[in-house]
């Protein structure tokens, strides 16, 4: 373990993006503590610019405090994204690592219908889902995740294919092991850290995603979000700028920063590519 | 008197600081006159490789660098030359052949034009001129149809086939100096022959010096006329060939040379005659699957068994000896269940396992065990030495403590100490994870084992432990064992009975020492006169009196490689 933070800690921007996620996180946690009202709530003189009427960010068109949506907004970002993720990842190596071990037909189906879903845009995709199911928080995790999962699941795959023909998967074979055993407990860790690196961007990707839904007013309505703040905002983006800008940057570096740590991941887990500086 | 072309003396290469030792190779001294082959001999990590690559400028810099000493070529130290001079010397007075031909050969790129760019880097030549020398050199080396080779890209040609392109370019601008990096240990061991053949007439047509590197102390008694045994970076000893493989004086080279088997068969035991595995006309095929709706043409269908049949008694090492593609491996993983069948029967005590289902053959497992090639894929990076032992009592249903009780009595049975058992598998050595692969499959109390080549991937030195330890394990355990090897060295030591393989197919089976005294097939033949080294560390006569038939062969390989 220290080895692994001896080898992350070279790649100084790695640093950097886990210096910036540890704050959003604490930002996160310290909502309730920070702003412990409703961020609905009507706060005070609307539109009113940045550190006047009492608004360290200023407010919106209906007197809602920015900053307060910010620091709110963060927890249903980091929230999704990471749930979104968890629920991709697990769908897709149980797809990969089906169709990786198994191959034949099984991989042949399983590939096909992977396909199906990585021919839609994605981004259009998951517009539908969300207002086929009706928007809530629970119906846009689903989206995000059934847009995202198949670039885990054809990761997966290689990665079993490659690994299944090894001489210790056989050793175990011949030793009598279940197939079961076999993926979970011998070929499984042996593939965790590129998973974990996928995983890790794929947060990033559906931060976005999230905004983006928000944005189009598809996000939870009773949930405060950073894209949604930024489609509040966005008619008044000349008048009132503030509205939208300091929500986007929160995006902005928020993504950014994850987008570091799992290149700085990549870079620690991946043996080959160390060397490279 | 011959001309001296090389002349390395005190050559200390550096490694990067946090390496284990600090000198890749240290105080070399060496030197090679033309038409002379001298041959640089060492294990793993002797530092030979790096020693060929610093005389052709080809060290990783500037990581791993020439500290200290010279390379004098013709008066000139390479170690101090300028870039573009060493680009001159490099392919046209000193070239480089080596050990992986496919990798060392462009893919994208005909051999032709490969063939082409040396004269077109080095002299001026018409295009005419050129094409013309370059069929000329493809027909040197022996290539069948040198102008339809020329327009053949890599993968087109056999593994021997490629090793004859690279000497042809090698030789291209007859240089005086050529390296060769072990260019025959990808190969098998009939193809092993001819090009060794090739590369000694080549030498004596262009008069060139070769610097011979290899771990095989066969090829070296073959072909070289000195020697330099490294070990550690050092050269412990050199000396004419006669000097040093007959009469050796460094400890070091004592043990390398003592560590390489004898050709002549070991005593034969006397055999039981009770029948421990049966196999009866098995065969496998390969391809001819179709797409998910059976659209487009079958693939191709290879043959890798075909109408095996194959006794392994009591207590006996049966040999399954023959070259890559012949199917050994193939008829050990049929054995084990790993593949299924197409045809015919696999019977231990009159039950047919090739008919098992999985469930059913799980019982099965524990009466017949295999041991790996390859010590590095074979082990699991993630898991315990103890557990990976462990790990196959448990999943017969073994309680955990005492299947890990079990798993630290192997180990010291295998000879490795008790620490490991807490350690991972990439602490270890190659040798010492063998010994644990050995230990797992032991773990079951097996009464059969498969070894597939399981010292190919080890230096000769360790190579001899492992094989004492299979045969101290067979005895102790009372094992009866299938040895898959494709060195006759080996079989001839370890293998009560040989069955040789070829095409799928055994086409010779009989007692060690009769195949040796007295081989029948005609392949069986080309694979013992190839042998490297037979004169030296050889067999009887008998088999020289062999090859004489082999000239009539009608179904060994017409390799033109």
């Amino acid at each position: 373990m220290l080895a692994f933070w001896h080898r992350y800690k070279r790649n100084r921007s790695a640093v950097f993006g886990l210096v910036v996620i540890v704050l959003v996180v604490l930002m996160a946690a310290t909502a309730d503590f920070l702003y412990p009202f409703d961020p609905f709530r009507l706060a005070g003189k609307p539109l009113s610019a940045p550190g006047t009427n009492g608004f360290l960010l200023g407010s919106d068109s209906l007197g809602r405090d920015v900053a307060a949506g910010i620091v709110h907004g963060a927890k249903t970002s980091l929230l999704i994204g990471l749930i979104a993720t968890l629920v991709a990842v697990f769908i897709g190596i149980l797809f990969g690592a089906l169709s990786g071990y198994y191959g034949g037909q099984l991989d042949n189906m399983l590939m096909r219908i992977t396909e199906i879903f990585q021919t839609i845009p994605s981004f259009i995709f998951a517009i539908l889902l969300v207002a086929i199911l009706k928007p809530s928080i629970y119906s846009v995790v689903i989206a995000i995740s059934v847009v995202s999962w198949p670039g885990v699941a054809r990761l997966v795959r290689g990665e079993f294919l490659s690994l299944k023909s090894r001489e210790f998967v056989q050793a175990c074979h011949t030793l009598g092991m279940s197939d079961l055993r076999i993926m979970l407990r011998e070929i499984l860790p042996n593939c965790l850290s590129p998973i974990i690196v996928i995983g890790s961007l794929m947060v990033a990707t559906a931060i976005l995603i999230e905004s983006g839904l928000s944005f189009l007013g598809l996000g939870d309505p009773n949930i405060m979000s950073w894209g949604f703040q930024i489609g509040a905002g966005r008619t008044m983006l000349r008048s009132a700028w503030w509205v939208c800008t300091f929500p986007g940057v929160a995006i902005l570096i928020t993504v950014l920063a994850i987008n570091l740590v799992g290149e700085g991941l990549n870079d620690a887990l991946n043996p080959r590519l160390r060397e490279r500086n | 008197m011959k001309q001296k072309l090389l002349n390395i003396s005190d050559l200390h290469i550096e490694l990067p600081e946090g390496s284990d030792r600090q000198y890749a190779i240290q105080k070399v001294d060496l030197e090679l006159k033309q038409g002379e082959t001298l041959c640089v001999v060492g294990e793993s990590g002797s530092g030979k490789s790096l020693t060929a690559r610093a005389i052709m400028g080809l060290l990783p810099e500037p990581h791993v660098r020439v500290s200290n000493g010279e390379i004098i070529f013709n008066g000139e130290d390479i170690t101090k030359v300028s870039y573009e001079r060493l680009r001159d010397l490099r392919g046209s007075e000193i070239s480089m052949i080596f050990q992986e031909p496919m990798t060392a050969l462009n893919p994208v790129m005909s051999i032709g034009s490969q063939i082409d760019e040396i004269f077109r880097y080095h002299v001026s030549m018409s295009k005419a001129e050129r094409q013309k020398r370059a069929i000329e050199l493809l027909a040197d080396v022996n290539l069948p149809n040198p102008t339809q080779i020329m327009n053949a890209y890599p993968h087109e040609l056999s593994g021997g086939q490629r090793q004859r392109a690279m000497i042809a370019m090698a030789l291209a601008l007859k240089p005086q100096i050529l390296i060769a990096d072990e260019p025959t240990t990808a190969l098998d061991v009939t193809t092993q022959a001819q090009i060794l053949k090739l590369i000694k007439d080549m030498q004596t047509v262009y008069d060139t010096g070769v610097l011979f590197i290899t771990h095989d102390f066969g090829v070296v008694a073959d072909i070289a006329d000195r020697v330099a045994v490294m070990q550690h970076g050092i050269v412990v000893e050199s000396g004419t060939v006669k000097q040093v493989l007959n009469n050796p004086k460094h400890p070091y080279t004592k043990a390398l040379i003592s560590a390489v088997p004898s050709l002549t068969p070991r005593k034969a035991k006397t055999i039981s005659k009770e029948k421990v595995l049966e196999v009866k006309d098995v065969s496998k095929t390969f391809g001819g699957g179709r797409g998910l709706f059976g659209f487009g043409k079958p693939s191709r269908q290879v043959d890798a068994l075909k109408n095996v049949t194959l006794d392994l008694y009591n207590g006996e090492t049966l040999g399954v000896v023959g070259e890559s593609g012949s199917g050994k491996s193939t008829l050990a993983r049929c054995i084990i269940r790993l593949m299924d069948t197409d045809a015919g029967a696999i019977t231990i005590e009159g039950t047919q396992i090739n008919l098992l289902k999985r469930k059913a053959m799980r019982t099965w497992r524990n009466k017949i065990q295999m041991v790996f090639q390859d010590p590095f894929a074979s082990l699991n990076p993630r898991i315990r030495v103890g557990d990976i032992i462990a790990q196959g009592p448990i999943t017969q249903g073994v309680a955990r403590e005492d299947a890990l009780k079990r798993a630290r009595e192997l180990i010291s049975i295998v000879g490795l100490d008790d620490r490991s058992f807490e350690r991972y598998p990439h602490e270890f050595s190659g040798g010492q994870r063998q010994r644990i692969g050995i230990a797992r499959s032991l773990a079951l109390k097996p009464e059969i084992l498969i070894a597939d080549e399981p010292v190919s991937a080890l230096d000769v030195s360790i190579q001899s432990q492992i094989l004492d330890l299979l045969d101290d394990i067979r005895e102790q355990m009372k094992l009866s064992m299938i040895f898959i090897t494709h060195d006759l060295r080996v079989a001839a030591q370890v293998c009560d009975r040989m069955a040789v393989m070829q095409y799928g197919e055994v086409v010779e089976v009989g007692k060690t020492k009769d195949i040796f005294a007295n081989p029948q097939h005609n392949y069986t033949i080309d694979l013992l006169s190839a042998v490297p080294g037979k004169d030296w560390k050889g067999i009887s006569p008998t088999v020289n009196a062999g090859k004489s038939k082999a000239k009539a062969k009608p179904k060994s390989r017409s390799k033109t490689s």
